[in-house]
């Protein structure tokens, strides 16, 4: 009886796999239920003074022909096609999303993670990460300027000597200034962790 | 009417042993190409089409999809007619599931490599590739439920049945969900969750059931003895299927994700050491008395040293997962190693096996030449066991150099070495892959 198929099939095959689904995958999702799910736009006016907006001083004639003018609406556009390319290009295979509580990161990074910061549009699908061959992003707010993300793009090791990272000259213009993919990427990066800035 | 001969397609198995062996070319040289990048020789370096990212990307994924499926799938359609006495359910289908699977490999690489990929570990296959495979899924477990249903009607299954109905049923479910509820419905740390149960699911109820249930099959066909213990066999399988979904939340320790589940987690995990040990001991003991099939049977031997690589991973799974541990290794290299040891030391060793078993009955010619196997053997074995264990001591010190607050660029700085020694061992497994191609074909072009 138990080795038939059957019972392999009900109990192994579709029992086993519920338990697992309900203790290790519902158990999370009824206890974060609480936090309320923000989409982009909230993330976008939660955000005011993000680096976006100085882009559009920086690089003037790129930036309106790739997003018009410097508005909240054309902000979560950006972020929005910054996510794909962050996805896309596998930025999240070298770089993670979360402070942990331990191994001095918060000194090294800043705040510890919380669930309720990755509760949002562009947490789905979540960008945790499992690898850093680079360091955390998800502090990286402000720490560095337009500028230095433009140029580390473009060639990380001038920038910074002896990095592994990859350059990206797909994100630049024949001029060598940044194309509508660039301006997005840098205004993601921008964005990551403003909120605790 | 039971005849072995009519109840295999050779065709089909020939076909996915080609297949799968091409994909894991292209897997590997993916994978030195990008490990290229980590000693500054990137020699694509600026093209988009190739960038580094992407080249990751399409190694995991060729590798899985690509070469662990198609060999694994090999394996079942040598293996499930022959222990069920049933041919599956049909010829044509099985040739249409064949090249459904090809082309969506095909279709996944060049998605992947052209900036389409889907923002989930192992599931970066492109959206508009997913139902397809989803539905390519659901007809392998057709396919192959047949036979099953057909031999459980006239007695009890042999363990090899157990673990494929298992992994069959439980990979429609597991990519689905890993697929599609973190992408559209679960953000965060919920789906945090469910993308690190997506992970190992692969592994754990996939990759690892129908490989055991494969062993469970080649080992006492060969070595003409019976599975040493019934009830470890038992223990073994029911083990693995309760334990394995309970755990792949522990990709994500020390995170977001709330600290019971992360316990359970663990728990699960360590839980799964002790029950691979009893299926560990099951294949020692059936194998003792017989030691010499080491020496003399390559398929054993690529098979057993899989196996004792598995312990090892498993053991090493048992300590990386306990939150003290984590706090140093997790971010790190350690991590890159355990994965390749888990698919290339244990699964393609088994998938490797199987072809040198089967090879020359596929063929019907004897190996073109024995020692050829013998360097394919050690060259993998020698490479991947510099590679894992050279990954595992890098990603000690970069987690300390972390730890003890060091500059970024430091952790950097002293991985490029190791990084270079890692590149040799791929050029070594390359090499020992090469020399398994060769000795095939020339098996093949040899007068029968």
């Amino acid at each position: 009886m138990k080795e038939r198929f059957s019972f392999i099939f009900l109990t192994a095959g579709i029992g086993f796999f519920i338990t697992g689904f309900i203790f290790q995958m519902m158990g999370p999702l009824v206890f974060l239920r609480d936090i309320p799910m923000k989409s982009i736009e909230d993330l976008v006016r939660e955000d005011a003074d993000a680096e976006f907006y100085q882009l559009a001083e920086d690089y003037p004639e790129e930036f309106k022909k790739a997003f018009g003018e410097p508005t909240p609406v054309a902000y979560s556009q950006a972020l929005r096609i910054g996510r794909d390319v962050y996805i896309a290009e596998g930025c999240w295979h070298c770089h993670s999303q979360y402070v942990r509580p331990t191994a001095n990161e918060a000194v090294r990074y800043g705040a510890v993670s919380l669930a309720s910061e990755y509760q949002n549009e562009l947490q789905m699908p979540q960008m945790f990460g499992t690898r850093r061959v680079g360091p955390d992003l998800i502090r990286e707010a402000g720490v560095h300027s337009n500028d230095w993300h433009v140029a580390h793009f473009y060639d990380p090791v001038a920038i910074q000597p002896g990095s592994v990272m990859p350059s990206y000259s797909w994100f630049y213009d024949e001029k060598g200034r940044p194309n509508k993919k660039g301006l997005a990427i840098v205004s993601y990066v921008q964005w990551l962790g403003s909120w605790r800035r | 009417m039971r005849n072995h001969q009519t109840l295999v397609e050779y065709g089909i198995v020939t076909a996915h042993i080609i297949a799968g062996l091409s994909f894991l070319v292209l897997a590997i040289t993916a994978g030195l190409l990008y490990s290229l990048q980590f000693i500054h020789t990137y020699p694509l370096s600026g093209v988009e089409f190739f960038s580094p990212g992407r080249v990751r990307m399409l190694h995991t994924n060729v590798g899985l999809y690509g070469w662990i499926l198609n060999g694994l799938l090999a394996g079942l359609y040598w293996v499930v007619p022959r222990v069920s006495g049933y041919q599956v359910l049909s010829k044509r289908l099985s040739w249409f599931i064949f090249w459904v699977l090809q082309v969506l490999i095909a279709a996944t690489a060049i998605g992947i490599l052209g900036g389409y990929a889907q923002g989930i570990e192992f599931g970066e296959t492109p959206l508009f590739v997913d139902p397809f495979i989803v539905f390519g899924l659901i007809l392998i477990a057709v396919n192959f439920y047949s036979p099953i249903i057909k031999t459980s009607r006239e007695g009890p299954l042999y363990v090899s049945l157990w673990y494929f109905i298992g992994a069959l049923t439980w990979i429609i479910m597991v990519y689905m969900m890993g697929n599609y509820v973190p992408q559209f419905f679960v953000p965060g740390a919920a789906g945090a969750a469910i993308s690190g149960n997506f992970i190992h699911d692969l592994v754990g109820l996939l990759v690892t059931p129908l490989g055991w249930g494969l062993m469970y099959f080649f080992v006492p066909t060969i070595i003409r003895k019976p599975i040493w213990s019934h009830s470890l066999s038992l223990m073994g399988f029911w083990g693995i299927a309760f334990f394995y979904p309970m755990q792949g939340m522990h990709h994500f320790m020390w995170s977001p994700v709330p600290m019971h589940v992360q316990y359970s987690a663990q728990v699960a995990t360590i839980a799964v050491e002790v029950v691979v040990t009893s299926v560990l001991a099951n294949f020692i003991m059936t194998l003792r008395g017989n030691g010499d099939y080491l020496r003399t049977s390559y398929p054993i031997r690529w098979f057993y040293t899989g196996m004792i690589f598995y312990w090892i991973i498993c053991f090493q799974c048992a300590v990386q997962v306990t939150l003290t541990a984590q706090k140093i290794i997790h971010f790190t290299d350690w991590v890159v190693g355990h994965a390749h040891l888990v698919m290339f030391g244990v699964f393609s060793f088994w998938i490797m096996g199987i072809i040198t078993e089967i090879w020359p009955k596929l063929t019907g010619r004897e190996w073109h030449s024995q020692a050829l196997n013998g360097w394919a053997y050690w060259l993998n074995t020698i490479g991947i066991s510099i590679m894992f264990i050279d990954l595992v001591i890098v990603g000690i010190v970069q987690g300390f150099l972390w730890f003890s607050l060091n500059p970024f660029m430091e952790s950097v700085r002293l991985s490029v070495p190791f990084w270079f020694v890692r590149t040799l061992s791929g050029l070594m497994i390359a090499a020992g892959i090469l020399t398994l191609i060769f000795n095939m074909w020339m098996t093949a072009r040899r007068k029968g």
